[in-house]
Order: structure tokens, then sequence, then C-alpha cells
């Protein structure tokens, strides 16, 4: 049981960093980052190559996958999402562009990195063996590292000049534009920042499970149902929704073991049920 | 619309004289079978589109059409080889089944909206795949195999449609039903679109709590216009598992949905042929770019990128711009 609730928040904790930035992007933007997968997949192999190839520290890696995602997020930001949303009659035209934007991110890193599924080395060797727990080391450090990165992400929305105008912006666009908040430039912030939190996670997770090409779009898919289940655009929902779906997932694999192969199949079902009572998540605001 | 009456019905017959004489008559000229394989997989595949577009009327992002493609399929697959159905009444049932599982589930997610609406269908999308892999009757991930061609139709002794399986050329068959269907399908569409329902549920788009508030029923229009989305889905991918003799839970994934929603946004969502060509378009150019070997998926999606950026409002936004400036 220990074992399972610690899983669990282990699980919780990288899944929420995930639904983070696509949570920011979402609440900033009104668009549904699609490629967000992708990034996760392309922040674990920027942490393989520069970490397991070129045999530099982690924390380095670890920089690389967080700089190189923000810097293509802002350009994604800055060139195609903001010449689409003015362009376009339809807010929903946003979602072709990140559909498109998430083949594309797949056929880069299909080419540059192959097919193959990518490890690294340990960081930290070990198991953690204790009070009816068995927990490998490196697993605890990405944890916490994960749940640090939460707490500073939390805190700099809630203190920092950056995160209120992002709070603001959030809240109601046009109002805050007229108080004087440079919309545009803080809307590429967020998106440099939630596309960040994806290279990094990636980054944090290639130490753990590795990474291969094709999980691009299951996690996406995972990220939306933790974004559905604490509701869209806000941040405590995301942090919520991430721990919520790791602990059931952890819970449904031991659970449900004898039945076979349907702990996602569960978690579905209990989200549409779930949904059709409170349609906007935990913590959402009406109608997204 | 603003073409007069003569013009549409020469239109019309333009583009049934061109799919089912002009098309065949070029392929058997020039020898190249293959393309009513492709052809026939674009009639089916924007069959499933429209039903996307449909949804798309009303205001909802539907990811979802890939669950009741995959349904359809299933469900004429079954049909067909456990309790020994002909094939062609269980087109009909393969749809109305769909309907009917879309009204039970779209009672409660329709009343989402924007992304929750899109994310839940996509989910669905999943879920589909994942019941088709845990259900006992759809025989797990081995799926359902060599499915016999359809037989043949007859109504009071007259054969209306011949066996498949004695024909010299199936694929030809399978062109002309899909297309026949495709042309029914986008009738029927057009038809919806311009009565007295379709207005009500242009109204829906643009604003529910202002419609509902004039005395329109919305939920009720909600659930036709996803009914009818899910019949169009549940058809074309029974056709589908026809044509390909096998349905596994692969057949259709999220990629086939979130395709059926990009086809609908590149034709154009104010269109209804939008999602026809936009299939024609995405698809021919996937088939394409298959020279480009591994730069495939790069310069597709390069493309799409492109596209967007010039052409957010779908390519039959064109039509506009000439207009505009003419």
């Amino acid at each position: 049981m220990e074992q399972v609730i610690a899983n669990g928040l282990y699980l919780g904790a990288q899944y929420a960093l995930i639904a983070l930035g696509l949570t920011l992007i979402f609440a900033l933007m009104n668009v549904l980052n699609f490629a967000h997968g992708q990034m996760y997949v392309l922040g674990g192999f920027i942490t393989y190559t520069v970490y397991g190839q070129l045999g530099l520290p982690f924390v380095v890696a670890l920089l690389a996958s967080g700089v190189t995602l923000a810097v293509i997020g802002a350009l994604m930001e800055k060139f195609l999402f903001r010449t689409v949303i003015r362009r376009s009659h339809r807010e929903e035209s946003t979602m072709l562009l990140a559909a498109a934007t998430a083949f594309f991110f797949d056929a880069v890193i299909l080419l540059l990195f192959g097919e193959k599924q990518r490890g690294v080395p340990k960081i930290v060797k070990g198991v953690f063996n204790d009070a009816g727990i068995i927990m490998p080391y490196d697993r605890i450090v990405v944890g916490v590292l994960a749940i640090l990165f939460i707490a500073a992400f939390v805190l700099y929305m809630q203190y920092s000049r950056v995160g209120r105008a992002m709070r603001a912006l959030a809240q109601d666009r046009v109002a805050a534009q007229l108080m004087g908040v440079r919309v545009d430039r803080y809307s590429m912030i967020g998106f440099a920042m939630g596309a960040m939190l994806a290279g990094v996670v990636g980054g944090l997770l290639v130490t753990i499970t590795g990474v291969n090409s094709g999980i691009g779009g299951p996690i996406s898919i995972k990220a939306f149902l933790m974004v559905m289940i604490g509701g869209a655009g806000v941040v405590g929902g995301a942090i919520a929704g991430g721990f919520i779906l790791g602990m059931m997932e952890s819970v449904g694999l031991t659970a449900l073991r004898e039945y076979g192969d349907i702990t996602y199949l569960v978690i579905f079902a209990a989200l549409m049920v779930f949904l059709s009572i409170r349609p906007n998540g935990l913590m959402g605001k009406p109608w997204g | 619309m603003t073409l007069n009456r003569n013009t549409r019905i020469a239109a019309v017959a333009a583009f049934l004289a061109i799919v089912f004489i002009a098309v065949p008559a070029a392929i058997s000229a020039s020898g190249r079978f293959d393309l009513y394989y492709t052809l026939t997989s674009v009639a089916l595949l924007s069959i499933a589109s429209a039903g996307v577009w449909l949804t798309f009327y009303i205001g909802r992002i539907n990811i979802g059409q890939g669950a009741y493609a995959l349904a359809g399929g299933y469900v004429s697959a079954i049909l067909v080889m456990n309790h020994g159905w002909p094939f062609w009444p269980t087109l009909p049932v393969a749809g109305l089944f769909c309907a009917a599982a879309s009204v039970l589930i779209g009672l409660p997610i329709l009343r989402l909206r924007g992304v929750y609406f899109a994310m839940v269908t996509l989910t669905l999308t999943e879920v589909a795949r994942l019941l088709a892999l845990a259900l006992p009757v759809t025989n797990g991930a081995k799926g359902i195999v060599s499915i016999p061609l359809p037989g043949a139709l007859s109504v009071f002794g007259v054969t209306l449609i011949p066996d498949f399986a004695t024909l010299q050329n199936s694929r030809l068959a399978f062109y002309l039903l899909a297309v026949t269907v495709m042309v029914v399908c986008f009738a029927v569409m057009y038809r919806l679109v311009n009565s007295r329902i379709g207005r009500l549920c242009q109204s829906l788009q643009q604003n529910e709590e202002l419609a509902s508030s004039i005395g329109v029923n919305i939920a009720y229009l909600r659930i036709i216009a996803y009914a009818v989305s899910s019949f169009f889905g549940g058809v074309s991918g029974a056709i589908f598992a026809a044509i390909s003799q096998s349905i596994y839970p692969s057949s259709f994934t999220v990629t086939d949905s979130v395709n059926f929603m990009l086809n609908c946004f590149l034709g154009g969502l104010g269109y209804v042929f939008g999602p026809m060509l936009g299939t024609l378009v995405l698809y021919f150019g996937w088939d394409l770019l298959f020279q480009t070997g591994q730069f495939q998926l790069l310069i597709y999606s390069g493309l799409m990128i492109v596209l967007m950026l010039v052409l957010p409002n779908g390519l039959l936004s064109l039509s506009e711009v000439g207009r505009k400036k003419g």
C-alpha cells in the first residue's frame, strides 16, 4: 500500500509538471498545444545528447533542454500562433496549427534522433528500501526535483512581476491590455515558459524511463486528461490533476492487475462520468 | 449562396459526371487502377470528415470521429462474421448503432464547450481503441480478419448490386459504392444546413445562450447534429472494414480523428463541401510526398503550417479573397 502511494506521488509530480506547461499556454493564449508531448520528447532527446552522449553534467543537460525548448516556444508564439490568431476568423484555427506543429516536431525528432528507444546512465545509483517502500534513489531525486520545480513555478507566478502580468492576462486579456500590460510580450514569455516546462520534464524523465520518438502523442493525451480533471487554464487545477492521475494510475495498475490492461479504460470512463457532473473540472473557469 | 439555381444545378451535374463517368474513364484509359483505392479512401474519409464538419457547425470541435468509425467497422464486421448477416443491411445498422451510442455519450458531453469538448472527444477515440482491445467480442489486438466481400443485393428478384466477389474489378465497384454514399451524405448535409434546422444550428455556433433565450431547443439540436455526425462516421467505418476486409483496434486511432478534423479545417469550416476538398488535398498531398521518403512527414507538416499561415480560413476561402478584389 505504501508502495502504491509512493509510486503515485512520484508519477503525480512528473505529470503535474507536464500539465502546468500545457495549462499555462492555454490560459494565456486559448491555444490547446497539441505539440506538448512532442516538446517533452524533444527535451528528453536533448538531455540524452548532452548528458548521455557528450558526457556533460546532468544539470547542464537539463538546462540545455529547458533553454532550447523555451527558445522554440517563443519563436512558435511569435511567428506562428500570433499570426494565425490575427488572421483567422475562428479561434479554433489555432488547433490545426498546433496539430501541424505536432506532426512537424514528430518528423524533426524522427530525422534527428531516429526511432530507437534511448536511455542514459543513472544519475544516482542505489535503491531506497525501508518501511515497506522500495524506490530507486534516482526516482526519488527526480520526484523531489519535480516538486521543487512546481513550487518554484507557483511562487514565480504568484510573486514576480512577470507572473502577475501573466495572471492578469489569463483573467482578462482586454482589461490587462488596458492596464498597460504588454500582451504580446507576456504571451510570448508564457508560451516559452510552458514549452520550457515540457522540455525540463522530458529531461528529468529520460533518466528513468528513457525516451523514444513515438511517445509524444500519448504524453499529450495524458496531459489533456490531467488538465480536464483539474480544469483548463488554472495552475492549481493542473497540479491537482497531475497528482490525481498519477495516483489513479498507480492504484489502478495494482488493483486491476488481474483483469488485464484496463487501467486506462477505467480512468477514461471515470473521467466521462466526472465531466458530466462537473464540466469544468475541479477548479476550471466556466466555458474554457 | 450567391449562385443562382441554374448554375448550381449545372455545377452538381458536372460534379456527378466527373466522379461517376470521367474519373473511371480516365483511370481505365491510363491504367492506373491503384488510384481507385486512393479515391475510394478519399471518399470514405470525406464522409467521416463531413460528420466532423457538422459538429463544427454547431460550434463544437470534434476529435472523436475515429471512435465512431471504429465502432461502425466493428458492428458491421461482427454482424457479418458472427451472425451471418449479409453486408448491405449492416451498413445502416452500423450507422444507427453509432448514432444511438452518440446520443448516450452526447447527452452529458455536449454540455461541454470549446477545448473541453475537444479534449473529451479526443479521449473518446482512445476509449474506443481500448474497448476494442478489451472486449471479448472484438477479438482483441488480433482484430477481425478475412471478412467476406459484400454479396449481391436484390429487391423483389431484381439484382440491384451484383456480388462483389464475382466481379472482375471489385475496386471499381468499391469506388462507385463509396462515391455514391459520399454524394448522398453531402446531399443530406447540404439539405440539412440549408434548412430551418441548419439556420438554428448556426445560431448555436454564434451564441447558445441567446439562441436558447429566443426559444431554440439547443439540447435537442445538439444531439441531432451529433447523432447525424456519428452516423456518417459509422457508415464510413463499416465500408472501410468491408474494403480492407479486416478491422483492428488500430484501424482508427487518435491520428485519424485529428486528421478528420484537419480535413475540415483545411477545406474551410464555412463551406459544406470543405471537408471533401480538404480530404482530397490532404490525402493526395500525403500520397504524392511518398517519394520524398523519410522527409515525407516533415514536408507535409511544413506545408500545412505554411498553408495555415497564408490561408487560416481554409482553401475555399480563396474564392472570398477573389470576390473582395473583384
